[in-house]
């Protein structure tokens, strides 16, 4: 083969995978991985991400469609929440047969 | 795992996992396919013809499912990759079963192991027999191709065997039914994969459409096979614990339409590879393309008959 279409020499877009797990209440990001389109991600997320029973649903994002804060801007914003222990609801008992808190 | 009550076992949670379950995360609650089920012969069947069978629906599982682990490294990319092993896991598993189900319905069918052999029969049953012993349909025998070829054959194998399987489901004979039941899930993801793929390959470049309609007729010659009883086929159906391919013939046909109709591609009749010496691959007639693979798959066991694995 001489040519090889434009197509072929790009890579498939990165999608984030996001799984809920049987026993989790909210979805978890997993890993990444590459697809042609949103059908496909979930197709290969289903079959790179829950092939030991780790899943009941999954979300597919493209990466390029995330947000996502810089390293440059933790201080901020994050360090103004280190000293504020009293946003921790920690003056209230929890009952024992709640879970997941 | 068969108790003396004639009926089977889970292995699962405390074999497999190592005891706690709650060790881990992800990845919990696996089930045993068979765990809790009557594995009495039906009345009314001969057991050597549930074994022919049962070898007949192993067999196609378990050479289809070697052919495509042969992908393993060298798929299109790593996703894809990782699609066909696990496609090729459900199989092997569905083999598995199958055999088992046959050398215990009828034990003269394993072949002999030395005195002291650990070998399993569902594994004897794999690794010891010659070709000309093997009942698989010729389809899952050729060369993997191109991933066209591949996608192709795919779509026909797990339409097929899916339409089998899930009146299979419905079986007396309550391992079969269950091991249907099992697969009805695995093969209904295989052929959404291999329709997926056989619409992008159709519809994708000029390349991948020449390709995919290329792959039609190597892979189409054997479809006349898939559909043609064998007596045993016959005489298990008649006894409510098989299947005659035949009766799936229509159903399958009108899938494959809805595919080659939304890609786009026109069906044509193709050349056909008849009975050789009167007999196809149910007969243990067979494509030279099998014994090349079974001395690979099998070469590794047959020199170790007393290995433990």
């Amino acid at each position: 083969m001489s040519e090889v279409p434009e197509m072929v020499q790009d890579d498939w877009p990165l999608y984030e995978i996001f799984v809920r797990g049987k026993r989790g209440l909210n979805h978890v990001h997993v890993g990444s991985l590459h697809a042609a389109d949103d059908e496909m991600a979930l197709r290969h997320a289903r079959d790179v991400y829950t092939r030991r029973n780790e899943g009941v649903s999954i979300w597919a994002v493209r990466s390029d469609a995330i947000a996502a804060s810089s390293p440059d801007e933790k201080d901020p914003l994050f360090a103004p929440a280190n000293d504020k222990v009293y946003r921790h609801p920690t003056f209230y008992s929890i009952p024992d047969d709640v879970p997941h808190m | 795992m068969t108790t003396e009550s004639g009926f089977h076992d889970s292995v699962y949670d405390e074999d497999l996992l190592g005891g706690d379950a709650s060790h881990w995360a992800f990845g919990t609650s696996f089930e045993d396919p068979l765990a809790g089920v009557d594995t009495t012969i039906p009345d009314g069947v001969d057991p050597e013809e549930l074994a022919a069978y049962c070898l007949m629906l192993g067999d196609d599982a378990l050479i289809y499912s070697h052919r495509l682990s042969e992908w393993c490294s060298r798929a299109p990319d790593l996703e894809e990759d990782i699609a066909l092993a696990n496609i090729a896991l459900d199989l092997l598993g569905q083999a598995r079963l199958l055999l088992a189900r046959a050398a215990a319905a009828s034990p003269a069918v394993v072949p002999a192991m030395p005195e002291g052999s650990p070998v399993p029969p569902e594994d004897a049953l794999a690794f010891f027999r010659p070709d000309a012993q093997f009942r698989s349909t010729r389809l899952v025998e050729p060369d993997n191709g191109d991933f066209a070829v591949t996608i192709v054959r795919l779509l026909l194998f797990s339409t097929w065997r899916l339409a089998l399987l899930e009146r299979l489901a419905s079986s007396r004979d309550q391992v079969l039914a269950a091991i249907a039941a099992k697969g009805v899930k695995e093969v209904t993801y295989h052929r959404d994969y291999a329709g997926r793929w056989f619409l992008t390959l159709a519809q994708g470049t000029d390349e991948s459409r020449s390709r995919l309609l290329a792959a039609l007729p190597p892979v189409f010659a054997f479809h006349e096979e898939l559909f043609t009883d064998h007596p045993v086929e016959t005489s298990v159906a008649a006894a409510g614990v098989g299947v005659a391919p035949s009766d799936v013939a229509a159903e399958v046909a009108v899938i494959l339409e809805q595919v080659f109709s939304v890609s786009g591609v026109e069906r044509h009749d193709v050349p056909q590879i008849g009975p050789v010496a009167g007999g196809t691959g149910r007969d243990g007639r067979h494509t030279e393309a099998l014994s090349h693979l079974l001395a690979e798959m099998q070469s590794v066991a047959r020199a170790h008959p007393l290995g433990v694995w």
